[in-house]
């Protein structure tokens, strides 16, 4: 158990990681709806302590899947701000050169093996990385981050079993924020507790309020142990909730007007980590931890402003090892043929606005 | 050298590149304490151990997943998908995650993957465990896609396989695993993309790849008998594809048939025959013919199964009519 003071410096990391994730995120909204942002985003407001809970046990090398809704996930995990924005605003900087975009983030170097377009897609990279992790006998983990649509689709459990069955240090966490996209939950499972899946493979779960950054925190510093010391897997399901539409522009037909504004009321998890630390933060050291997470947003929407879009032949290449080498037998994109293709300028700050998934 | 089936050629590339490099796993269903299907796994197990050769459950969405995630995180992991059928199960994994993560992460990351898939039609396996799927993933870009004809190949492809930093499938025809074959014993690693000559003739090129290159070599000895000097060229691995050694065969030849047991609509030989086409015109004195199964599942009843894919008489027939014009 830590004691009195560490538990309030960890409180105050957990909170200076949610609201850093608020601000990107409202800048996202803000930059999508201006059309600085091409492609589809899908926020996470309202989740954000599962991000910053989770990725607090989370060493650098320790890996990370995460799913079309990982602003959050890519940030707590250590991706710096500049390069996630640059890659949003499509520039050469960004950290997948500008070829991922929101819903294909990665971010290699702090073990963030990918936002996911599809759903489920992470159950097996993070099986494989846990995998991995035992196979070159290290004590690394893996976290799978996804919502409760997911454990409708298969690789959900086959993975889980894979897991189970080899003992695997795969930590699954479930973010149930009640919709997979336009549908509630209620409607297209019979169970209220997803986490009950989990016992079916074997695998041991537990339920945390997933508004609540030291509940999250908790829970993973627990799954983490297990896993590191070889106990195999856990599943944490975090009740949370979802407080934009489903991608930026959703009409958000499928519910209740107000429904949001009345469950960030009472539970919008910045404002209970800060009520939860009471005195131990003072009101102008909450304020600065806004202010600051918004001078490095600014700074990252400069960074990203003032970077080059990517060079047009950057298209042809990365696709292959060894491709950006002629003499490589898998260098297959011949020149003639990129100069037969209708020449485009590359279009920076077409945003595509409010549509499709 | 040495005399040894196909299916033991599999073997030796595994047990040299499991002893070179301890990143190399092996994971599949019936793998380890069965030994494989077709043998081809026999004995791995006892050197290497059930960690480093894993038998699974049967979930082959998971199998190619943990593939991709492994590979990503510093394994080299060689997938067996029991049949090459089965990799429809896992199409999103194979498609959607490991062909695609390098470029869409802008190359932080490698997938050395390789997936095992025996293919192709035999013994009345019927319509799906028969199918030889190579088309649908040389249209993904991301994929390599190698295709050995005989046990040198089999030992050579794979090893490279295995070293590849890109994911790969390694097609294995199921009826070529008892088939024996000379193979060199020493660390004999094929450069993937790089077609063999393995006939050179002056009349005629039958370009094709695996399986139907032994019934190629058939056509051309058939051909002989008319005065039919043609070339077969093996093209070894259908991703990348040896550009070169095709349009140098057509310069050389001036009439080519492609050939191939996959069905011929929408085929690899289609993306060949265009290829000349458009690049090899002036050195055609005639069409490119193309030959593939028939755009039919692969039947059940032995006769039916015979009668939907393209074996020697038939590759002899069009090389025949194609030179003497009579198409
Ligand atoms: C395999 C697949 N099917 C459908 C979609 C379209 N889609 C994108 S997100 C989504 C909802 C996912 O819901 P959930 O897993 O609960 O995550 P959440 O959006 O709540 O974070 C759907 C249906 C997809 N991307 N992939």
């Amino acid at each position: 158990m830590l004691s009195a003071p560490a538990r309030t410096e960890l409180g105050v990391a957990l909170l200076r990681t949610m609201i850093r994730i608020r601000v990107l995120e409202e800048g996202i909204e803000k930059h999508f709806l201006a059309g600085d942002i091409p492609g589809f985003a899908h926020l996470s407001i309202g989740q954000e302590a599962v991000a910053a809970g989770v990725c607090a046990n989370l060493r650098a090398d320790d890996a990370i899947a995460s799913t079309h809704r990982g602003h959050g996930h890519t940030l707590a995990k250590g991706t710096s701000m500049r390069a996630m924005v640059a890659e949003l605003f499509a520039r050469a900087t960004g950290v997948c050169r500008g070829k991922g975009g929101s819903m294909h983030i990665a971010d290699f170097s702090v073990g963030m093996l990918g936002a996911n377009g599809v759903v489920a897609g992470g159950f097996g990279l993070v099986a494989g990385a846990a995998l991995s992790a035992v196979q070159r006998k290290t004590d690394q983990v893996a976290v799978c981050f996804f919502g409760d649509g997911a454990t409708n689709r298969g690789p959900f459990h086959e993975n889980l079993n894979l897991c189970a069955i080899w003992n695997l240090p795969a930590i699954f966490v479930l973010e149930n924020n009640r919709y997979a996209s336009t549908t509630s939950t209620a409607e297209t499972m019979k169970i209220a507790d997803v986490s009950i899946r989990a016992a079916g493979y074997g695998i041991p779960a537990t339920i945390v309020d997933g508004f609540d950054a030291f509940a999250v925190y908790d829970a993973l510093a627990a799954a983490t142990a297990r896993a590191r010391s070889g106990g195999g897997p856990t599943f944490v399901e975090c009740k949370t909730f979802r407080a934009r539409g489903h991608y930026i522009g959703d009409p958000e037909r499928y519910r209740r007007k107000g429904e949001a504004d009345d469950v960030m009321q009472s539970d919008d998890p910045i404002v209970r980590m800060q009520a939860g630390l009471g005195d131990a933060l003072s009101p102008d050291a909450f304020e600065r931890l806004w202010n600051d997470a918004r001078d490095e947003f600014a700074d990252a929407v400069a960074f990203a402003r003032n970077s080059p879009a990517p060079e047009r032949d950057e298209a042809f290449f990365g696709v292959f090892s060894g491709d950006r080498d002629p003499a490589d037998p898998v260098h297959r994109i011949e020149a003639r043929e990129r100069d037969a293709l209708v020449p485009f300028a590359p279009q920076v700050g077409s945003g595509s606005q409010g549509s499709g998934h | 050298m040495a005399t040894m089936t196909f299916s033991e050629a599999t073997l030796a590339a595994m047990r040299e590149e499991m002893r070179r490099d301890p990143t190399v796993f092996l994971m599949g269903e019936d793998i380890a304490k069965q030994g494989g299907i077709f043998g081809q796994f026999k004995g791995l197990p006892q050197e290497f151990g059930f960690d480093r050769v894993r038998d699974t459950p049967i979930s082959e969405a998971a199998l190619v997943g943990a593939g991709v995630g492994a590979a990503l995180t510093g394994c080299r992991p060689v997938v067996d998908m029991h049949f090459a059928d089965f990799i429809t199960c896992a199409m999103d994994e194979v498609v959607n995650q490991a062909a695609k993560l390098r470029y869409m992460f802008g190359e932080q990351c490698r997938v050395p993957m390789t997936l095992r898939a025996p293919d192709g039609i035999t013994k009345s396996a019927g319509s799906q465990h028969s199918q030889a799927l190579e088309g649908w993933f040389v249209h993904t870009p991301g994929l390599e896609v190698v295709i050995p004809a005989d046990a040198e190949d089999a030992k050579g492809l794979l090893k490279a396989a295995i070293r590849s930093d890109n994911p790969t499938l390694y097609f294995e025809h199921k009826a070529l695993f008892p088939v024996k074959g000379a193979v060199p014993d020493d660390d004999f690693v094929i450069p993937l993309g790089k077609a063999k000559t393995m006939r050179d003739g002056r009349d005629v090129a039958i370009v094709t790849y695996g399986i139907t290159v032994g019934r190629a070599l058939e056509a051309a000895t058939m051909l002989e008998a008319d005065g039919i000097d043609a070339t077969v060229i093996n093209l070894r691995t259908v991703w990348p594809l040896d550009y070169d050694a095709i349009a140098d065969a057509a310069a050389r030849t001036h009439r080519v048939v492609v050939a191939h047991e996959a069905v011929k609509i929408g085929g690899v030989g289609a993306e060949i025959a265009s290829f000349i086409g458009e690049a090899c015109f002036d050195d055609l004195d005639g069409p490119v013919v193309r030959l593939g199964a028939a755009h039919v599942p692969v039947p059940f009843a032995p006769v039916l199964q015979e009668a939907v894919y393209p074996k020697a008489p038939a590759i002899a027939d069009a090389a025949r009519r194609l030179v003497r014009r009579e198409l």
